[in-house]
């Protein structure tokens, strides 16, 4: 499904121990050990363990997991915030782990850039010069760095408040101040570090709305890192699950809904509405003899949710059509089934 | 755990205490007889104690360590040196704190307050020391310039002695405070192109002098005999207009050399009249400018303690200690 | 193209000018400095050095008055004298005890093995086993450097005064804490103690106490008691009101709450106090030499006498490890004291009763030991260590004498003809109302009405004081030695402040920089730096720089992560991360900096008056030293103590007007 698009990121075996000689721990059979039994033996940590995944142009990743999962580490990993113990990292082709510090600030000025759990804002500088921060470390004049920062402001909804200082905001919009900043220097890729977990949860759907429509906007390629279910399944294009440092799953959030790979997934997405996630596709079964096949005809990538009261209202088999394709149909039972509920698939 | 860290302790603590007494038995016993050497003659009278004032210059300290060794070993006082500035010292008399002063350089205000007015003190005649205070240069300068040892002659070098903290003039060093100077006035009245640069303390004025003769920059100041620098740096006294008595009554218009200063012992009444043998010492007291030097070099130069300095020259000069000893 | 999300919620802060305030700050200086150029000469209002005005005459005369009266007067008999024999009483105890002989014995009751002994137990006991050891060794290499007797006299008089100190200076705090209008009037009190130059109150004490311990003991109390009432009080407040609260609620009275719950939380910081409190005890310890107080600090100042640099070193090292010993052991009394009081087991606990007893045991057996054998009671051996350290002292100061003159010379040159000669002569030269009303209108744009007020009396003191001619010079070398702080400050803190192995190697030379006496490194200054001003504030710098430094250390050390992992990740190179990120965020720090360094600085002016800063510092050692001069010595004290609440005031101001947009982003 994503090998027409471009890779933009791609990780290969990605490792962060922490403690002494982490380097020794990788590929041995030390490195299968539990984290309680490797911290006895060597008095090492595995934050990242053999991580491998790849991020196509455009797309929005995120990696999911409990605190302690392993995911914060893995975003500063990939820009070297916190050196990996071993592992390959490529951003557009360039081999980041090679690069030298110089060529290492370059690219987090022009290429990359990130948005923080804790804002990270100057609290000495007003907000314009805190978006236009970037611009300034990388030369840009005064005149031309306050023109597109002022660009920036607009498109994050920050316009009027441009002289005003972080302490003057409230969090939501210090963190669109944080968005902006991370905007202004036209970055390829932008990493989220649970940029709203220090929210209220009103102003946490508003901000999941606005990066929503900002990559509607912009069409940046993004990796997010949340440990917020239903953020992951609403900001999506693929997810992937971490656990103790390891991807446990990746895929996209009906995938993740319907196919767990084992309980641990299972577990996770057990909660939630599975209705507001699964698509007909999901549902559809091969249709019997006795069906009757004159019924409606929805989208396979309609979800349930929207879905629901078409079929239930239909009183005869709906079938699921890709074009000219009969991928299935799904009659009220399916349609009960997901939204009742129940032991999993 | 724990039991086993407190096991450990207590016993590294016994067997320490073990060995401490073991080691403890054998040694010598502090003896508590009095600190002070039994007297040699017993035809002296009983001296007591003797306090005596130590103010803060190595001449000094030479004075005070001659005569607290004699008044110790030879008369068996129980000497107490208080180290004290002078003002202190003399503040002292009427409390009783101090008994005597062995060095005083003029200081007619506080003669006149003391001695005069509250008779709390009295003058114990001189001490065979004839202060000198004036105007030096260091040796390398009068010997490269020796005219410059008259003060007609000094604005005409006067630029050679600008440093950073005298403006335009040449500098003129002045050290402690509590050597009244009359340089400001002398200055101004002979119309000399110096400025006055107070250094603040001896070693200040000491260190200068010093550094002029190493690195061979021009200093002139204040200075004294007897000093013990005199005999690391030999300073060239500069002659200004001779001393004549009164000329440096008004200290607005002086434009005079210093005068010779006949140093004197002073005393707290109290003592002078309590009959102690110390104070007979006191009065007896007195040496030369040499004498002084000596024990002054022993001290500063050849680093003995004052008791070590004192003995080696008691024991060089008995016939002098007898004399002080005598009636 | 605006996103129709909710509304900027903003808080209701009003836009602070503050650069418009710095402009105004700034055409204030220009201002006069104008008017100080066009009226140069006029109006500066100079004194002769042995000039008075009336008002110091008559300091002098009442001074004279209180030597009169002192037999007769009742208040002396009954008051004075009373305090006076029995500070005396305390301090002859403590010194029979380990210090010095009696009548009728020559050495004291304790000699120096009981000596070691019982310092170990007590800070294995109430501190922790690592303090007790460097206790020991460090009192041990005491008497290694040949200095076991003065030692003992110096803390035995150190000893007396923090006693005092902490019996005076704790229950004030505690009222203080409890009643803030209380403390608003012993406040002014405590400045006064802190700044003025103990020179200026030597003579004075020694007129009401006479000389002997109970003088030395009272100077070193006046600087003593502040520290350990101020921090008092501040544990006391920092006790959460809620836990009062629910005390009182639960039917305690006053008396018990304070009891039961606001000293037992209190109790941590109080202990800081203590250590506090010792720190600047010791700090008195040369001065009071200079009126006989027997000890390190009399070695150091006849040291001085010969300039015998090695001998005073070897002092002034002493006085340092006395100093780290007393400050380790009671910052780790204070660790646990934290700690028990949050687990079930103490510490002392922990070691189990048996080695407490035999660690008693041992320690009395210690004393028996050192009463009754010589070898036990004066420290063996002849300082071999103590000669060896004066001699490497003495050397190493003849090598950078002789080798380093020239580029002294030069760096003296440069700063006072290119910096201090003009600054000075600006304000000296300036006509005294220009710059009095500089002042004025700069406190008032910086915190309004009440600061100007503070400005207006600590001006008018000074005038009255007739020094306002001296207290311009001491001001500009102050300035200049505070600049010189502050840029060190700077420097080396942002260093130490982001390398914890630097701070690990400087923290201790810091330290030994605010503890070494000034006398010790005054004399290689000298030949260094020549009888100038430039030592005074070279000396002044070594003083304070130490504080400044730790101070923005710790500011650059407490700037948010998140913050420097934005710049950081947002492309910064080390140069911009420190200029425009961890520099500004630690403002307030850097703001406490330059008020703290001020201060260190301004402590140093008399110290500075005796290698040749002139000024108000030059004063108060002359009023010390002579007779018809005690009046301009007190005057020259209080016009530095008004200078230090201006400075103290104003830079606190300023700190206080960056402080409102340094408030970081909650976390």
């Amino acid at each position: 499904m994503t090998d027409q698009l471009e890779t933009t990121i791609s990780v290969k075996g990605l490792w962060k121990v922490y403690g002494p000689n982490p380097e020794r721990i990788v590929g041995t059979e030390d490195a299968l050990l539990s984290r309680a039994d490797l911290r006895e033996k060597t008095g090492c940590t595995v934050a990242v363990r053999d991580v491998s995944f790849d991020v196509s142009d455009g797309e929005v990743f995120v990696v999911m997991g409990l605190s302690g999962s392993g995911k914060s580490t893995l975003v500063r990993c990939m820009t070297r915030l916190v050196e990996p113990t071993a592992g390959q990292i490529k951003l557009e082709g360039e081999d980041i782990l090679a690069a030298n510090t110089q060529r290492l600030r370059e690219l987090r000025r022009t290429r990359f850039s990130m948005v923080f759990q804790h804002f990270g804002l100057l609290p000495h500088r007003r907000v314009i010069d805190n978006v236009a921060y970037g611009l300034e470390i990388n030369g840009m004049s005064k005149n031309d760095r306050y023109a597109r920062a002022m660009e920036v402001i607009s498109l994050v909804g920050l316009e009027g408040n441009e002289a005003n200082y972080p302490s003057e905001l409230s969090g939501g919009m210090q963190q669109r101040v944080g968005l902006g900043r991370a905007l202004a220097s036209n970055p390829d890729v932008m990493f989220f570090d649970e940029p709203f977990s220090a929210l209220d949860p009103l102003i946490r759907r508003d901000m999941q709305q606005e990066v929503i429509r900002l990559h509607e906007e912009v069409n940046k390629t993004m990796v997010f890192i949340t440990h917020d279910l239903a953020e992951a399944l609403k900001l999506g294009d693929r997810i992937a699950i971490m656990r103790d440092g390891a991807l446990v799953q990746v895929g996209t959030p009906e995938e993740l809904v319907a196919r767990p790979v084992d309980d641990y997934v299972a577990n996770f997405v057990r909660d939630f509405p599975k209705s507001h996630i699964l698509t007909l596709r999901w549902i559809a079964r091969e249709p019997t003899s006795v069906d009757d096949l004159s019924g409606p005809i929805l989208a396979p990538d309609m979800i349930v949710r929207d879905a629901a009261r078409q079929v239930l209202e239909a009183g005869r088999p709906v079938r699921v059509m890709n074009g000219e394709q009969l991928l299935g149909v799904v009659t009220s039972d399916e349609i009960l089934s997901v939204i009742a509920g129940g032991p999993d698939d | 755990m724990v039991r086993k860290g407190a096991k450990r302790t207590s016993l590294v603590l016994l067997i320490a205490a073990a060995s401490l007494v073991l080691a403890a038995c054998g040694g010598a016993k502090v003896s508590s007889t009095s600190s002070a050497a039994a007297s040699s003659s017993t035809s002296t009278p009983a001296c007591g104690t003797f306090n005596l004032a130590v103010n803060p210059w190595v001449g000094y300290e030479a004075d005070a360590a001659v005569v607290a060794y004699v008044a110790q070993t030879k008369l068996g006082c129980n000497v107490v040196k208080k180290n004290l500035s002078e003002e202190i010292s003399w503040q002292g008399f009427a409390t009783g704190e101090v008994d005597a002063i062995l060095e005083n350089w003029g200081h007619a205000d506080l003669t006149k307050k003391y001695i005069t007015e509250q008779k709390v003190a009295q003058d114990a005649g001189p001490t065979g020391n004839q202060g000198i205070i004036g105007w030096y240069v260091d040796p390398w300068l009068a010997q490269k310039y020796p005219d410059i040892l008259d003060y007609k002659n000094l604005n005409k070098y006067a630029s050679m002695f600008k440093t950073s903290e005298s403006g335009s003039k040449g500098a003129f060093l002045d050290g402690d405070p509590s050597y009244v100077t009359n340089d400001e006035a002398i200055i101004k009245n002979l119309g000399l192109n110096f400025k006055v640069v107070y250094t603040g303390s001896e070693a200040a004025l000491i260190t200068a002098f010093r550094n002029g003769e190493t690195q061979k920059k021009p200093v002139i100041g204040y200075f004294y005999e007897p000093q013990w620098f005199l005999s690391e740096v030999p300073l060239k006294h500069v002659a200004l207009p001779p001393y004549t008595p009164g000329c440096d009554a008004d200290p607005k218009t002086v434009a005079c050399d210093y005068p010779p200063y006949p140093l004197n012992k002073v005393v707290s009444t109290k003592f002078a009249t309590s009959g102690s043998p110390a104070y007979n010492l006191v009065k007896n007291f007195n040496w030369t400018n040499d004498d002084q030097n000596e024990v002054a070099k022993y001290i500063a130069q050849d680093k003995m303690t004052d008791d070590q300095a004192a003995k080696k020259w008691v024991d060089a000069n008995p016939d002098k200690v007898a004399a002080w000893l005598a009636g | 193209m605006t996103s129709a999300t909710l509304a900027p919620e903003k808080l209701a802060t009003p836009k602070t000018p503050k650069s418009l305030l710095g402009r105004k700050n700034a055409i204030v200086g220009i201002g006069w400095f104008i008017l100080a150029i066009l009226l140069k000469g006029r109006s500066t209002l100079p004194l002769n050095r042995s000039s008075l005005t009336s008002v110091q005459e008559s300091l002098t005369n009442l001074s004279d008055a209180i030597d009169r009266n002192r037999n007769s007067n009742p208040f002396f008999l009954n008051v004075i004298n009373k305090i006076r024999s029995s500070i005396n009483a305390f301090v002859n105890l403590l010194q029979d005890a380990i210090s010095q002989g009696s009548a009728t014995r020559a050495v004291p009751q304790i000699g120096w093995l009981g000596v070691v002994a019982v310092i170990g137990l007590a800070v294995a006991v109430f501190a922790s086993a690592r303090a007790a050891l460097l206790a020991v060794v460090g009192f041990v290499t005491l008497g290694l450097l040949g200095l076991w007797q003065e030692s003992m006299d110096t803390l035995a008089l150190t000893l007396a005064a923090v006693v005092l100190a902490l019996l005076i200076g704790i229950p004030l705090g505690v009222l203080a804490g409890l009643y803030p209008r209380f403390e608003k009037l012993i406040t002014p009190i405590l400045d006064f103690a802190q700044v003025m130059p103990t020179f200026v109150y030597l003579t004075p004490v020694t007129l009401f106490f006479l000389i002997g311990p109970a003088s030395a003991t009272i100077v070193t109390l006046i600087y003593a008691i502040p520290p350990a009432l101020r921090i008092t009080t501040v544990a006391i407040r920092g006790v959460p009101w809620s836990t009062v609260e629910a005390a009182v609620s639960m039917g305690s009275t006053r008396w018990q709450a304070l009891r039961k719950v606001q000293l037992p939380q209190a109790k941590r910081t109080i202990v800081v106090g203590i250590n506090q409190t010792i720190m600047a005890a010791l700090a008195m310890v040369t001065i009071a030499a200079l009126i006989d107080a027997p000890g390190l600090g009399l070695v150091v100042v006849k040291a001085l006498e010969t300039l015998d640099v090695g001998r005073s070193f070897k002092a002034g090292l002493a006085i340092v490890i006395m100093a780290v010993v007393l400050d380790r052991s009671t910052t780790a009394a204070a660790e646990r004291v934290q700690k028990d009081s949050m687990q079930q087991q103490t510490t002392a606990q922990k070691f189990g009763v048996a080695s407490k007893w035999i660690g008693l045991l041992l320690t009395l057996v210690a004393i028996y030991i050192s009463n009754i054998y010589l070898w036990a009671s004066q420290f063996p051996g002849s300082g071999i260590l103590g000669l060896k350290v004066a001699s490497i002292a003495d050397s190493s100061t003849g090598w950078i004498q002789l080798h380093l003159v020239n580029v002294t010379n030069g760096i003296t040159d440069l700063f006072s003809y290119g910096l201090l000669n003009p600054i000075q002569s600006l304000l000296v030269n300036a006509p005294w109302y220009t710059t009095a009303a500089a002042i004025f209108v700069i406190g008032y744009l910086l915190k309004g009405f009440r600061l100007a007020l503070i400005v207006v009396v600590c001006v008018a003191t000074i005038l009255i004081s007739g020094l306002w001619s001296d207290s311009m010079v001491t001001l500009a070398s102050t300035l200049v030695a505070a600049l010189i702080t502050v840029v060190l400050g700077i420097v080396v803190g942002t260093w130490v402040g982001r390398s914890l192995p630097v701070d690990r190697v400087l923290r201790p030379i810091l330290d030994a920089g605010q503890v070494m006496p000034a006398f010790v490194y005054l004399v290689p200054f000298l030949g260094l730096f020549g009888a100038t001003r430039f030592t005074a504030i070279m000396a002044a710098v070594v003083y304070a720089s130490p504080a400044a430094i730790k101070l923005v250390a710790d500011g650059v050390w407490g700037v948010p992560e998140s913050i420097t992992e934005a710049a950081i990740s947002a492309g910064s190179n080390t140069w911009q991360l420190i200029t425009k990120v961890q520099l500004p965020s630690a403002r307030r720090a850097i703001a406490l900096a330059i008020n703290q360094g001020l201060i260190y600085v301004l402590a140093m002016v008399v110290v500075g008056g005796l290698v040749g800063a002139g000024g108000l510092g030059y004063l108060v050692v002359a009023g010390f030293s002579q007779e018809n001069l005690k009046g301009k010595g007190l005057a020259a004290g209080v016009a530095i103590v008004m200078l230090g609440i201006l400075i103290d005031r104003i830079t606190q101001a300023i700190a206080d007007r960056r402080d409102v947009h340094a408030k970081a982003v909650a976390t």
